[in-house]
């Protein structure tokens, strides 16, 4: 495969993610909006950051007088999976001119991740330069649809009256994004230790109870996963 | 109303901090291998990160002066039913569409 096919093949692959990737980049839009940013700052966050979940993490805890420092803790904490992507490609693209790579973890996104590395595995023809082109391929896609979903929600999101019940839309995304997630019993160990300690901490100051709750599920998650491994081994 | 200062400030860190993470291992770090018991750790932080975000805003939701609402208890777990069995797009389809639903039911 010549790199010129692997890009556009790349365009290919991932164009059914426009689906999700159109509304939920339309709906962040809509909802910052809503919580007070104007459209220059909702388009910044979006170009800069460039990483939804933690978009709409630092939206809801601003627009809940968070202090700046838990609200940049929380919207870490949910890209901190994009540390495991990274280690991921450096196999496949590590190569690279540093630049190069500069500009691939600008681009690093759930869904294009996951259809590259997915490709790279299956496809053992493929040259160095043919996966970088087609990382680009598939994030060349993604990202105009990104910015562009973004400033029409922006836009058209004053037009958007209250009845709609808009502000649910945020967790409801955080659902749809933590249920698949939640398909192992250690991961729902972690869930339902992490919600249940957000409730008992609610009343601690300055929203720390968010990062207590995150921590402790972290913790319970992990050692479920000890102790069930050591349950395994036969005694 | 958001804090312009504070929303710049964030933005800002926000965007070094989420790149660095994206940039560690493919720009810095190379092939080296993480620790065992660092990949143990971070296979859990979205399971536990996200439902300490979704619970609070469930259970106090502003748009209500911070009541608990049942509709809005019902529509999501109808979204976390939907993404669980079948895809990210359901769960948003089915956790909108069932508070508008119950809204225009009992409302």
């Amino acid at each position: 495969m010549t790199p010129r096919a692997a890009f556009w093949r790349g365009y290919r692959d991932c164009a059914p993610f426009i689906l999700i990737v159109a509304p939920y980049s339309m709906l962040f839009g809509v909802v910052a909006r809503d919580a007070g940013l104007d459209v220059v700052q909702t388009m910044s966050m979006s170009v800069l950051v460039i990483a939804g979940a933690s978009q709409f993490t630092a939206v809801a805890l601003l627009q809940d007088h968070a202090p700046v420092l838990i609200a940049l803790l929380a919207s870490l904490a949910v890209n901190l999976r994009m540390a495991m992507y990274s280690a991921a490609l450096v196999p496949h693209v590590g190569h690279a001119r540093l630049w190069v790579r500069a500009v691939m973890a600008y681009l690093m996104v759930d869904q294009a991740f996951a259809v590259a590395v997915r490709t790279y595995e299956d496809r053992h023809d493929m040259t160095p330069a043919a996966k970088v082109a087609y990382y680009f391929g598939c994030m060349m896609l993604i990202c105009p649809f990104w910015y562009g979903f973004t400033f029409a929600g922006a836009v058209l999101g004053q037009a958007v009256p209250a009845s709609w019940s808009l502000d649910f839309a945020v967790p409801v995304c955080f659902i749809a994004l933590v249920a698949p997630l939640l398909r192992t019993g250690t991961h729902r160990v972690a869930a339902l230790v992490s919600g249940v300690a957000v409730l008992g901490f609610a009343w601690v100051p300055w929203s720390l109870g968010l990062i207590i709750a995150a921590l402790a599920g972290i913790v319970a998650g992990a050692q479920a996963e000890l102790w069930l491994a050591r349950r395994r081994v036969p005694a | 109303m958001i804090d312009a200062g504070d929303f710049w400030l964030l933005t800002g860190l926000m965007a070094v901090g989420t790149f660095a993470i994206r940039f560690s291992f493919l720009g810095l770090l190379g092939g080296r291998e993480l620790p065992g018991w660092l990949l143990l750790h971070l296979k859990y932080v979205g399971a536990a990160v996200f439902p300490a975000l979704i619970l609070p805003l469930l259970a106090w939701p502003a748009a209500t002066g911070g009541e608990t609402d049942p509709i809005r208890l019902v529509a999501a777990l109808a979204a976390f039913l939907a993404g669980m069995r079948l895809s990210v797009i359901w769960a948003i389809v089915a956790g909108m569409g069932t508070l508008y639903l119950l809204q225009v039911l009992f409302a």
